[in-house]
């Protein structure tokens, strides 16, 4: 081959050009060779990614690129029996801003300082919050922008890029205060409700029924989910139109058997006090109003309360966020003495003739004999037949007919007229109250029945608790001299846009008033309540229709004879109660009223309220009548 | 003996391409895979005018240096060949010095006026350093003439991984080595290498290896295990290039591209791009422009005048392939992820001119050639 030596005859030495030439040649096809291998492997690369494996690549990039945006459905409206919204979904302006758009997130907050959109402290927090948000999430900075703060963004507009007024659909209750006990309310969805419902259908939904009607027909009220297919790129930026589309089906409306006119004027006669009042129709057991008092302002709700005002509303001993309504327990007193008296005359135990002598007293017949006195110093007379005693409420005439009647009597049959049972309405919440029998103080208290508790309960006394729907339900059967029904607040759904309306359902226990002449007799009585010579007659003598009703008065603490309502704290003053129902011939309305520690009785204090709404209750029927009259010539 | 080129002896009037002194094969396939470029590049910048602007200014800055190279004589760089590797091994030097970080790596030299990477110039620098140096000598190389072979790719190599830039290195590198192996190194000392190489590896990955290189590796073998960290790139690529399926999504209809899912997508990545809106027929084109690019160096090569311009043709034309594999295959997942873009496709600048310089000095060793006495 070639010879070694040194670099001088190296470098000049003898080349095989030739040789040199052909080694080149072979190395270089060698080289192309490899060449067109390696570039044959990076084709078959390729057809392995874009052949065999190109459906799942394509899913993967669709994956990466397509996401589903939930819509969420309107939720449906409230109205009452007239067609009024009581609950609609407003549209409100919200500030919002996306960080990512935004250059200079403290400058633009400044700025919006200046316009006094938000203030320092708002600032500060948001800039808090801000850290680990993904930045091209749409935030909100301010809810509820007034038209004024609309404009006065828009005017500055350009000068926030990333910051928008967005409109959005928001649970709006146009009466506030008036309706909050008898729809509830909508609030923020929170962890526990979250665990509950079906998420799916809730991804799009900020809010969820937190109380009330609105909680309980949250099924319907909601509607089902939308969604739309929408492009994004890697910032999670949208890009162009949806490519596809699923509306959401809207919420159900509702129409409820409340009237708006009734329910205002019931929440306006309630102002300053505490109680309830609830109007019913007692031939189908629709609630006409339904009031808690004091209530709330539930608009407060629905974008999230303030700490400092949610806790005012707990802490305050008017409770107004307790439904007494619904959960009020309250001894009924002298209201359940029509129905004594009627189940008195049922059983035999006494006739319309049949009087007692009171002294203003009475005397247990045991061994004890124990004094139990009327309300009445001096009492109601020497002869005190049953019309008197409700007329104008003769409490010892109800302690002998209850001793007489005994408690197992009593209880089996005051049950018919739905106490001690869920009224059934469409809430949720509502207690049962109780009527109390042997066999409850057995098994509640651990004691027998004495025949002092038989006493009390015959003025509605003791242990007997009933809820202001169960008072009026109660009165309603009695005023109607027929079958109870469960109480509704809702009678129709409007689903698309058919009405599908409901039938009310009859309760499950009821007295049987075969007897008229007995019915009529205590009917009678209740009508000469609100007459001369009746405990109501002060509150119903100016009143130009037929009306009948019964008062009651309460007392919450041990009182003696040195009671005077002006001296003791208000926690320990009376119950005032009036129960009633109208017109007297065929009632189609229905009433209880409870105040709660007012210095007056039934008669003074709780009659009057009464009035206000019967008042309506006529002007209503009248304005209804007058209408048909018009409309059918 | 006469080694007369035929396609040469012609003289009767030059044409203009023989004036300019440029191949005509080789600059239509440039021209078409530049092209393409274009057009993918228009695709992979969201449609942005001004980069596709400043792309063609740097083909045109490229194309300038093609030409002019390709006027010098080989004979005339030939002989400043251990005076520009001299320089470029001082620079590189220089840069590790007084460099400036880009990126995280000290690469570049700022000459006040301009900066420059001066491993750039090695690209060039080596393979003809190595060339001029078998020319020299006779072939096939002896053992003692390997080692001093290996050691004038060795420094600048490792110069240049210490900046660090592997992929550079690893283009340099191979440049040399391949020269080496055209010079006609014998199979034993190439099997035996291999095996060597082989059986160094696992010393190396326990040894040598720091923790983010072999994540790296780790990365590249089963990207999907960090799916949002170290294997993004590769899983968005290969779901770029698989989503393309036979005939592409469309130009500048690729969603992992536009709606930049894809990183990088107008430099290294950009073969992801292509793949994705031209599909598998859009690879094959490249591919296929590449191997004509390829294929009409290596003729260059066979047909050269004398063992260097032979050398350096074989050289220059087996890195542009390495270019080609390492990008391509680094983006298709059959490679780690070095940052090598794709040549004359990518976007960026000086990586640009070399290659179009390297094109210039094939040109140049195919268009100067002269009748050679017998």
């Amino acid at each position: 081959m070639l010879k070694s030596g040194g670099k001088l005859s190296n470098k000049h030495s003898f080349k095989d050009h030739y040789n040199e030439r052909q080694l080149l040649i072979r190395r270089s096809i060698i080289a192309f060779a490899f060449v067109v291998i390696m570039l044959l492997a990076l084709v078959a690369r390729s057809w392995y990614l874009q052949i065999v494996r190109f459906e799942d690549y394509q899913t993967r990039s669709n994956d990466n690129r397509i996401s589903v945006e939930p819509i969420a459905p309107k939720r449906g409206l409230i109205y009452d029996r007239n067609g009024v919204l009581l609950a609609e979904n407003s549209s409100v302006y919200s500030l919002e801003i996306v960080p990512e758009k935004v250059k200079d997130i403290e400058l633009t907050l400044d700025q919006l300082i200046e316009l006094s959109l938000i203030d320092q402290k708002y600032k500060e927090k948001f800039l808090n919050d801000l850290r680990g948000q993904r930045r091209f999430k749409s935030i909100s900075i301010k809810t509820r922008l007034t038209e004024k703060e609309v404009a006065r963004f828009s005017v500055d507009a350009h000068r926030f890029p990333g910051v928008s007024v967005e409109a959005r659909l928001v649970r709006y209750y146009p009466f506030g205060e008036d309706f909050v006990h008898a729809l509830g309310y909508v609030g923020r969805i929170n962890d526990r409700e979250l665990a509950r419902i079906d998420q799916a259908n809730y991804k799009a939904t900020r809010h969820i029924g937190k109380v009330g009607l609105e909680k309980f027909y949250e099924d319907k009220l909601h509607g089902t989910i939308g969604f739309r297919q929408i492009e994004k790129d890697v910032q999670g930026r949208v890009i162009g139109k949806p490519l596809f589309e699923k509306p959401p089906v809207p919420g159900s409306n509702i129409r409820l058997s409340l009237d708006v006119n009734l329910q205002k004027k019931a929440s306006e006669a309630m102002a300053g006090h505490r109680g309830s009042i609830v109007a019913i129709d007692p031939r189908n057991g629709d609630v006409l109003a339904l009031v808690s008092a004091p209530g709330y302002e539930p608009n407060d709700f629905v974008t999230g309360i303030s700490s400092a005002k949610y806790k005012v509303l707990l802490e305050s001993e008017d409770q107004p966020l307790f439904n007494r309504a619904l959960r009020g327990l309250y001894s009924p007193g002298s209201t359940i003495k029509p129905h004594l008296g009627w189940i008195g005359l049922e059983k035999g135990l006494i006739t319309p003739q049949f009087t007692i002598e009171d002294p203003g007293y009475w005397i247990l017949p045991t061994e004890e004999k124990r004094v139990i006195r009327d309300w009445k110093v001096g009492g109601h007379g020497k002869k005190v037949n049953l019309d008197l005693a409700i007329a104008q409420s003769c409490d010892p005439y109800f302690y002998e007919l209850a001793y007489r009647m005994g408690i197992d009597t009593i209880s089996s049959n005051m049950v018919n007229f739905g106490f001690g049972q869920y009224t059934g309405i469409d809430m949720g919440e509502e207690l049962a109250g109780n009527m109390p029998s042997r066999e409850w103080k057995r098994k509640e208290r651990k004691l027998p029945w004495f025949p002092g508790d038989t006493v009390n309960i015959g003025i509605g006394q003791g242990f007997w608790v009933a809820t202001p729907l169960q008072l009026a339900n109660a009165i309603a059967q009695l005023g109607i001299g027929g079958n109870r029904y469960r109480l509704r607040l809702m009678t129709s759904v409007q689903t698309s846009d058919d009405w599908q309306i409901f039938e009310s359902e009859v309760a499950e226990k009821q007295a049987s008033f075969s007897n008229d002449k007995n019915l009529q007799a205590v009917r009678e009585s209740m009508r000469r309540v609100n007459r001369y010579g009746g405990s109501a007659f002060e509150a119903f003598k100016t009143a130009d229709y037929s009306s009948a009703g019964k008062t009651g008065t309460v007392q919450v603490s041990s009182q003696d004879e040195d009671y005077d309502a002006e001296k003791v704290a208000r926690r320990f003053r009376d119950n005032a109660v009036y129960v009633g129902f109208a017109p007297y011939e065929n009632p189609e309305f229905a009433l209880a009223v409870i105040l709660e520690n007012v210095k007056g009785g039934g008669s003074t204090e709780a009659a009057p309220v009464a009035r206000k709404v019967f008042d309506e209750f006529y002007r209503l029927k009248r304005l209804r009548a007058m209408q048909q009259q018009k409309a059918a010539p | 003996m006469a080694l007369i080129d035929h396609d040469n002896s012609d003289r009767r009037g030059k044409s203009l391409a023989q004036q300019l002194h440029v191949d005509l094969p080789l600059l239509a396939g440039l021209i078409v895979l530049m092209g393409f470029g274009l057009l993918v590049l228009y695709s992979a910048t969201g449609e942005s005018q001004a980069q596709l602007n400043r792309q063609i200014i740097r083909l045109a800055l490229a194309f300038a240096a093609m030409f002019f190279l390709a006027w010098i004589p080989p004979r005339v760089y030939q002989k400043w060949t251990p005076f520009l590797y001299a320089a470029g091994v001082l620079l590189l030097v220089a840069v590790i010095l007084v460099g400036d970080k880009g990126k995280g790596a000290q690469r570049w030299l700022d000459l006040g006026f301009f900066r420059f990477q001066p491993s750039e110039i090695m690209k060039l620098a080596v393979p003809m350093m190595l060339a001029w140096y078998f020319a020299e000598r006779s072939l096939p190389p002896r053992l003692s003439e390997l080692v001093v072979a290996v050691t004038l790719i060795g420094v600048p190599t490792l110069l240049i991984m210490i900046q660090p830039d592997l992929g550079t290195s690893i283009l340099i590198a191979s440049s040399g080595v391949f020269v080496i192996f055209l010079a006609g190194i014998s199979w034993k000392i190439i099997s035996s290498l291999v095996i060597l190489a082989v059986s160094y590896a696992p010393v190396h990955w326990f040894f040598v290896m720091q923790g983010y290189q072999k994540q790296r590796v780790l990365t590249f073998l089963d990207p999907e295990k960090d799916p949002l960290g170290s294997g993004y790139h590769i899983i968005q690529s290969q779901i770029a290039i698989g989503s393309g399926g036979l005939k592409g999504k469309g130009w500048l209809e690729g969603t992992q591209s536009q709606l930049e899912f894809l990183p990088e997508r107008n430099t290294d990545f950009i073969f992801a791009v292509l793949g994705e809106e031209f599909g598998f027929f859009g690879i094959l084109i490249l591919l296929a422009i590449y191997l004509w690019i390829i294929g009409r160096g290596f003729f260059i090569s066979v047909k050269a005048q004398d063992t260097f311009t032979r050398l350096l043709a074989g050289a220059i034309t087996l890195t542009f392939f390495v270019y080609v594999f390492v990008n391509i295959g680094m983006v298709t997942g059959i490679l780690p992820v070095v940052g090598l873009p794709l040549p004359l496709v990518s976007y960026g600048g000086t990586s640009m001119v070399t290659l179009m310089a390297s094109f210039g000095i094939l040109m140049g060793i195919q268009t100067h050639k002269k009748l050679l006495p017998g």
